[in-house]
C-alpha cells in the first residue's frame, strides 16, 4: 500500500498505481480536471506513464464559478 | 458598425464580461450569462470534492468551452507562486488554453490587489507564453509596468470586489487609459447598470463584472440591463458627448420667427 496526500488529505491506495488508475478509481475518468504531482502538472494524455510514489502531493481541480 | 473587443489578437461583439460564480444553481448560471450576451466568462479553480458525486454536473457541461471564451482567475490566491500554479492547472484542464485573469490579492478583508506579488506573477506567466489579463488596482503607473511585461489588458478596480461602490475614481481611470495600449477593461465593483454605463463613457474598453448580476434580487433581468447599459455607454463615448457648460443661452428651438405680443 501506499499513503498518497490527495487535495490535502491523506488517502491509501494499492501499491503500483499509476496516475491514470488513480483516475479511475476517483471516477474522474473522462472528466474534465487536471492533476498535479509534487508541484508538477501531470498533462493528461500521460497519465498512464506516472506510476505515483508514497508520499506524493497530489491536486486534482476542477473549474467552479468565478468572478 | 465594426467596433469590437480585440483582445490578443480575437476580437469579440460584447464589451460586457461577467462572472460565474454566486449564483442560487447553474439554471440561473446560464440564464444570466446568455442574457448578458457576455462572450468572456470568468470561472475559478479549486480542489475537486474527492469521493463526492463525480457525476454531478460540471459548470463546463452548461458553459462550454466551445461556445464561451472562458477565462480562469486565481481568485483566493495570496502570492505570485499560487496564482501561477493555479493557471498552469487551469492551462491543462482546458486543454492548452493561455487567455487568463490574474488577480493576486492583499488582504481577505478588502480583496484589494497586491501589485507587487501581481507583477511577479504576471513576468513569469507572460514568460510561459500565457495571455495574462490583469487585475490591478487604478494606479497608472502599475498598469504601465503591467502591459510593459506583456499583458494583454489591464483591469483596474472600479471600487473594491464585491462592495458595488460604483467607478470612484474615474479620473485615475482616465489617467491609466491615457497611459495604456491594450484594452482596460474595469473590473471590479460594479454596482448597477448606470455604473457600466458611466465606465464605458470614459472610454474603457469593457466592464468585468459578477456580483453586480449575480447579487441582484433579479439576477437574469440584471444581466439584461447590464448588456443595454455597456451599450449604451459604449455608443454615447464612440458619439462624443455635449461639452458641459453651467448654462448656455442657446436654446434647442429656433430664436427666429417666436410670436410675440410686442408691437414694432
Amino acid at each position: 500500500m501506499i499513503t498518497l496526500k490527495l487535495n490535502g488529505e491523506s488517502r491509501t491506495f494499492p501499491a503500483v498505481l499509476s496516475a491514470a488508475d488513480l483516475i479511475e478509481q476517483l471516477g474522474y475518468t473522462g472528466k474534465r480536471i487536471a492533476l498535479e504531482r509534487n508541484g508538477e502538472i501531470v498533462p493528461r494524455s500521460n497519465y498512464a506513464n506516472v506510476l505515483l510514489a508514497e508520499g506524493d502531493q497530489l491536486e486534482v481541480v476542477v473549474a467552479v464559478g468565478g468572478g | 458598425m465594426n467596433d469590437k473587443l480585440i483582445i490578443a489578437g480575437k476580437s469579440y461583439d460584447s464589451r460586457l464580461l461577467v462572472g460565474t460564480g454566486k449564483y442560487k444553481d447553474f439554471t440561473e448560471t446560464k440564464n444570466a450569462i446568455e442574457t448578458s450576451g457576455a462572450e468572456i466568462i470568468t470561472i475559478a479553480i479549486r480542489r475537486s470534492n474527492i469521493g463526492q458525486h463525480p457525476n454531478e454536473p460540471s459548470l463546463l457541461e452548461i458553459l462550454p468551452p466551445s461556445k464561451y471564451t472562458l477565462l480562469p482567475n486565481t481568485a483566493g490566491c495570496y502570492t505570485a507562486d499560487d496564482a501561477v500554479r493555479t493557471l498552469r492547472l487551469a492551462r491543462e484542464l482546458l486543454d492548452g488554453h493561455s487567455l487568463v485573469k490574474l488577480e493576486v490579492l492583499g488582504d481577505p478583508q478588502s480583496l484589494y490587489p497586491n501589485v507587487i506579488e501581481t507583477i511577479a506573477a504576471a513576468k513569469t506567466l507572460v514568460a510561459e507564453g500565457f495571455q495574462v489579463m490583469v487585475y490591478t488596482s487604478d494606479d497608472p503607473i502599475i498598469a504601465k509596468q503591467l502591459e510593459d511585461i506583456g499583458c494583454v489588458a489591464i483591469m483596474p478596480l472600479a471600487s473594491l470586489i464585491g462592495s458595488g461602490m460604483g467607478i470612484l475614481n474615474p479620473w485615475n481611470l482616465q489617467l491609466i487609459m491615457d497611459r495604456v495600449s491594450v484594452p482596460v477593461i474595469v473590473d471590479a465593483g460594479v454596482g448597477t447598470a448606470s455604473d457600466a454605463a458611466i465606465a464605458m463613457e470614459l472610454g474603457c474598453a469593457g466592464v468585468l463584472m459578477n456580483t453586480a448580476i449575480a447579487g441582484a434580487q433579479q439576477p437574469v433581468l440584471m444581466a439584461k440591463a447590464m448588456k443595454q447599459a455597456v451599450e449604451a455607454g459604449r455608443s454615447a463615448y464612440l458619439a462624443g458627448r455635449m461639452p458641459k457648460k453651467l448654462y448656455s443661452a442657446s436654446p434647442s428651438s429656433p430664436t427666429a420667427g417666436i410670436i410675440t405680443s410686442t408691437r414694432a
